[in-house]
């Protein structure tokens, strides 16, 4: 008797722990709305396990683990078939046979996003953004972007090089998928190594950025997703060709293998064989240039047992010729027949990703990256001769988890960098050869705090030792606060430690007369000691409606202060030297941003952004050269109402104003080669036109700069190459006037 | 006996098993907007013993980890309850419900429309 009684009191905790599913079975119909379908049959495939819902639609039905299929049917619906890998709520809508082709899910995502609820000042460009302007690599991607700035190309190489908070992309952490990719070697060039079309969605963060990805990141963090096998496009070509000579194609195939792989190959092959010479100076206005570029992607997904993992292999063949038009690398390289320069890159990466979420515990994650890349860039300009082979290794573990309940948020990890660079020049007063190997191995914690209302704050610090750069500790904080709907007032503050590669970094230097000179002998890196510093910044949105549209208004405030910078100082016309920070050095930045959707469809961004980038130089405190303190950025775009066949008009206007900029002192050269105290305000305006044909094809025809502004003049001595006054560096607009530009996309879904 | 004790070493395993400290469930919440979401979440998170609550705005599931020696679904579902929403066994108060704010009145058939479109 006893013995039933224990059964009877153990009974209903074993009713208890035996696993049931509930749910309900709807029709679809255009409303959404639950209309329950009652009478409609549900099993366990490969069971007799089986129900009926009710007149509700609803249900329950005994789950066992080994059940993972299952089917529903009704009749004159389409019977479905759902995996079931845990017991939970199955709400489902049948399809009625006699509608069934007519389902189509139209929605409008915005093209950008500002989060009001992350605590970093983070902002996320979408794919839809990043076809506003579509040329055409990394560097071009951020022209309808306010947080970026992208400067004008160099009289010399025709990169395109970015600002962000008033500080050179070096100072940026930019990442692909999270793992650091521009920088070293490649911190020059390595935006235009990354082809447009294969950038899935770019997250700027302003400001310190996570200890996640390293110690590197001082004004901010850009991380680009590359485009996913699983989920872009089957076959995608995007042809490409412009007045300035410039033809592009890219290619995407993407197929599954199996169940759980899947792959893609993303070719990418550019070429400029046109010379032009519009101003007549003799020199190329933008170089020849001839880039090959094949990325393969292998994923893998095991959304049972939580596995997502990424295998990556990179080639890249980049050629440029520049220089004056009559230059001929057969007969004139390191001649003074002509002056020309060629700069030939190839890089190799090979990267994995493995990730696993724990499928009975979601916040449970562990991830692990690692890359492996070479880059070699043989160059010459004029003269003078530049190489750099740098290879690098990069691993990077990461846990992710909970403290108590899911507003408690921690990750942690370590991370090991290797790093070896082999640079040879051949410069008058350097010496021919320098070497040096990096390695560093860290480890980081992070926690992030969401109260799920008014307060968020992510803190992380991080312990690294490196053997030039010593033992040092990264902190940094990110805090939201929200005091009403709407906004957001964010502030963070964080430290940044880098070893400047000097040459890599400042490679315009080569084409210039200028006597290059280090100063310091004492450092570890070019006698040089490494770059530290503190960037602080508030920052505060709002969002309202105006006249019953939606906008929002940002107002951002950073202030990045260098303990120690290695200062790369213009101010003798006949010089360039490189030297440890003797005093101050700082970048204060301000931005009002205004967005405002003022009619469907069409959406409003500006800017107005100041900026006040001293550092003290070894002639006085003085405004870094070609930092406009002043500028304003507009963008407007209009779509037409997308039909059922995808057809559609796009419309896309970006004008930006720049304020004067400083000249570096040119009191010491010749009359004829003085310039003024500061160059003339720019602005310039973009358009772009896309016809979406149908969901598989549409063209495109856009404009830059089409009020055709020029700078005068943009090589100091053009007609002197090789006197003592020639230089480049002092380009501050555009060099060719507009340009023009069409091109097509095919896809296949 | 022998057979007695061996049921009630079987019946403890399937005890500390029902016992779980990451036991899920998953439960009907009614709301409508991503106001209610934050609401739902928050009504459920700040329960002790819970360590993860997502709701789904569509289906309107909630689905929990939380911990059984700390909580269990009861009193998770009177605290959603509290905050205004109801769940498949507790109705919240005509109180509670007046609380939520005018964008998340879910028993008003205008309201639960205006967030169709």
């Amino acid at each position: 008797m006893k013995y039933l009684l224990t059964i009877l009191i153990w009974f209903p905790i074993i009713s208890f722990s035996q696993e049931k599913i509930t749910g309900m079975i709807m029709e679809t119909n255009k409303e959404n709305k639950h209309i329950g379908l009652a009478g409609a049959n549900l099993y366990w495939l490969n069971t007799t396990v089986g129900t009926v819902t009710n007149v509700d639609g609803k249900f329950t039905l005994d789950y066992k683990k080994e059940y993972s299929k299952l089917i529903i049917s009704y009749v004159g619906f389409k019977t479905d078939t759902l995996t079931i890998t845990e017991p939970k709520m199955v709400h489902h809508w049948l399809q009625s046979m006699d509608n069934l082709d007519e389902v189509t899910i139209n929605s409008r995502k915005l093209a950008t996003a500002k989060s009001y609820l992350q605590a970093g000042n983070t902002f996320t460009v979408s794919s839809d953004e990043l076809l506003k302007a579509a040329c055409c690599n990394l560097s071009e991607s951020f022209e309808t972007n306010p947080s970026i700035d992208v400067n004008f190309a160099d009289a010399i190489s025709g990169t395109k090089q970015i600002k962000m908070l008033g500080l050179t992309s070096p100072y940026i952490l930019i990442t692909t998928e999270n793992i650091p990719s521009i920088r070293g070697a490649s911190q020059a060039f390595g935006l235009s190594f990354i082809p447009g079309t294969w950038v899935e969605s770019i997250q700027i963060t302003k400001g310190a950025g996570s200890v996640v990805n390293g110690y590197e990141s001082i004004a901010g963090q850009i991380n680009t997703e590359i485009v996913k096998p699983s989920t872009d496009d089957k076959f995608f070509v995007n042809a490409y060709g412009s007045v300035n000579g410039r033809l592009e194609l890219n290619t995407h195939i993407n197929t599954k293998v199996s169940d759980k792989w899947s792959t893609g190959l993303y070719l990418h092959g550019n070429m400029r064989e046109t010379k032009f010479d519009k101003n007549g100076d003799s020199f190329l206005d933008m170089p020849l240039q001839k880039q090959i570029n094949v990325l393969n992607r292998w994923q893998y997904t095991n959304q049972e047992k939580g596995f997502v993992s990424f295998l990556n292999f990179k080639f890249l063949n980049d050629e440029k010729q520049t220089g004056q038009v009559d230059f001929n690398p057969k007969t004139d390289k390191l001649t003074t027949n002509f002056l020309g320069s060629e700069i030939n890159t190839k890089r190799y990466e090979v990267s994995g990703k493995l990730g696993y979420v724990n499928p009975e515990i979601p916040w449970q994650s562990v991830g692990v990256q690692t890359a492996f890349s070479s880059h070699k860039q043989d160059s010459y300009f004029g003269l003078r001769q530049y190489d750099i082979t740098q290879n690098s290794l990069y691993a990077n573990a990461i846990y992710n988890s909970i403290i108590s309940d899911s507003r408690h948020k921690i990750k942690t990890g370590i991370s090991y960098t290797y790093d070896h660079y082999d640079e040879f020049l051949d410069v008058q007063n350097l010496d021919s050869n320098y070497k040096r190997t990096e390695n560093s191995i860290g480890a980081f914690f992070e926690y992030n705090f969401d109260n799920l209302e008014k307060i968020s704050l992510t803190a992380g610090i991080r312990v690294d030792h490196h053997n030039l750069l010593g033992t040092f500790i990264t902190p940094r904080l990110h805090v939201r606060y929200t005091p009403w709907q709407k906004s957001a007032l964010r502030a963070s503050f964080g430290r940044g430690k880098r070893s400047a590669n000097i040459f890599a970094e400042n490679q315009n230097i080569f084409s210039t007369s200028r006597n290059i000179n280090i100063l310091n002998s004492n450092g570890t890196i070019y006698g040089l000691n490494p770059e530290i510093a503190w960037n602080y910044g508030v920052s505060f949105l709002q969002g309202f409606n105006l006249f019953g549209k939606k906008a929002d208004i940002t107002l951002d405030y950073y202030i990045t202060d260098f303990k120690n910078q290695v200062v790369v100082d213009f101010e003798n016309p006949q010089e360039v030297n490189f030297y440890n920070l003797n005093g101050k050095s700082y970048a204060k930045s301000f931005q009002a941003e205004f967005n405002y959707n003022a009619f469907k469809h069409f959406d409003l961004r500006t800017a107005y952004k100041f900026y006040n980038v001293q550092t003290q130089y070894n002639v006085g405190k003085l405004e870094k050269p070609l930092t406009p303190k002043h500028r304003l950025f507009a963008n407007a775009s209009y779509e037409t109402q997308k039909q059922d066949t995808g057809n559609q008009w796009k419309f896309d206007l970006t004008y930006n104003w720049i304020g004067n900029q400083r000249f570096s002192s040119t009191v010491s050269s010749p009359a004829m080669y003085q310039l003024p105290d500061r160059t003339p305000t720019i602005s310039t305006l973009n358009a772009q036109i896309t016809k979406v044909f149908s969901k598989t094809f549409e063209v495109y025809l856009g404009g830059e700069n089409i009020t055709n502004v020029k700078q005068p003049n943009p090589i100091v001595s053009a007609n002197n190459p090789f006197g003592a006054n020639f230089d480049t560096t002092f380009v501050y607009g555009p060099i060719f006037g507009s340009m023009y530009y069409a091109g097509l996309r095919l896809k296949i879904e | 006996m022998k057979k007695f004790i061996i049921l009630v070493v079987f019946l403890i395993g399937i005890t500390s098993f029902a016992q779980n400290k990451n036991a899920k469930a998953s439960i009907e919440v009614d709301g409508v907007c991503m106001q209610c979401k934050a609401r739902i979440e928050k009504a459920s998170i700040t329960t002790k013993g819970v360590k993860s609550a997502v709701w789904n705005v569509d289906t309107h599931e909630l689905k929990l980890i939380y911990d059984e020696n700390k909580t269990n679904l009861k009193t998770i579902q009177s605290n959603i309850a509290k905050a205004g929403h109801d769940t498949n066994e507790i109705i919240a108060t005509d109180e509670a419900y007046n609380s939520v704010s005018p964008c998340c009145k879910y028993r008003d058939e205008q309201v639960v429309n205006e967030h169709k479109n």
